[in-house]
């Protein structure tokens, strides 16, 4: 189990190289994040702040969730902060285990609590300015589906 | 002596990121009252309280939590991670 806070970008192949290679392993599901532009373009730049030790305790403690609820077999979740151009990957989840099913319902699991229980907040950064991105009462609502 | 922190818009509107606080509010909802009848941008930032989430020693919490033996207290706007 694996989870980095990180300014640096990270290589999601080079990441899955090395990951979930433990003996049983049938399966492994992995989203990656990755900063949208505005519809229509303009957006110049996301602004990544976090709670430097609550942001790892969070997570530390969103995994040992999932952990607890799914046999996973390994589990690794990053996580960028800082100023992050259109297209740059954000963060990235992946989970191994014997079936797929435990695969994909913990990194689903994982996403939802990350969205609303990881201490990280979003700027948006255009020419006409800057704009928090505001919390979707639909990302705090998915998190009743577990 | 409590730390407080702000992160996001808050830390905006107050203009400061962190700072130490000599309080003795008993709980979170007390300790916001006493910072809002300190100065105008402590009133603005927490105008929405609503629109407010607080973590004591990085813990989520509610504003009805007793600060008794907290360290530091946090506030912010909802999470958007992911």
């Amino acid at each position: 189990m694996t989870v980095r806070v990180q300014k640096a970008a990270f290589d999601i192949g080079a990441e899955l190289a090395s990951f979930g290679q433990g003996a049983g392993v049938g399966g492994i599901a992995t989203f990656s994040g990755i900063v949208r532009d505005l519809p229509g373009g303009g957006l110049k730049a996301m602004e990544i702040e976090h709670y430097p030790g609550m942001t790892e305790r969070a997570i530390a403690q969103i995994v040992a969730k999932a952990t607890a609820r799914w046999e996973l077999l390994d589990c690794l979740v990053i996580h960028r902060f800082g100023r992050l151009a259109p297209g740059a990957p954000i963060m990235m989840v992946a989970t191994a285990a014997a079936h797929r099913a435990e695969a994909f319902a913990a990194a689903e699991f994982l996403m939802d609590y990350l969205k609303s229980r990881a201490p990280f907040w979003k700027k948006e950064i255009t020419e006409a300015g800057t704009e928090w991105v505001a919390a979707k009462d639909e990302d705090e609502a998915a998190l009743d589906r577990w | 002596m409590i730390e407080v922190l702000y992160f996001a818009w808050l830390r905006e509107r107050i203009g400061l990121p962190k700072e130490q606080v000599e309080t003795g509010a008993a709980t979170v909802r007390e300790l916001v009252a006493e910072l809002c009848a300190r100065e105008p941008r402590y009133a603005a930032a927490f105008e929405n309280p609503a629109a407010i989430r607080v973590a004591l020693d990085q813990e989520l919490a509610d504003f009805d939590a007793p600060l008794m033996g907290v360290r530091e207290v946090a506030f912010f706007p909802p999470m958007t991670g992911g």
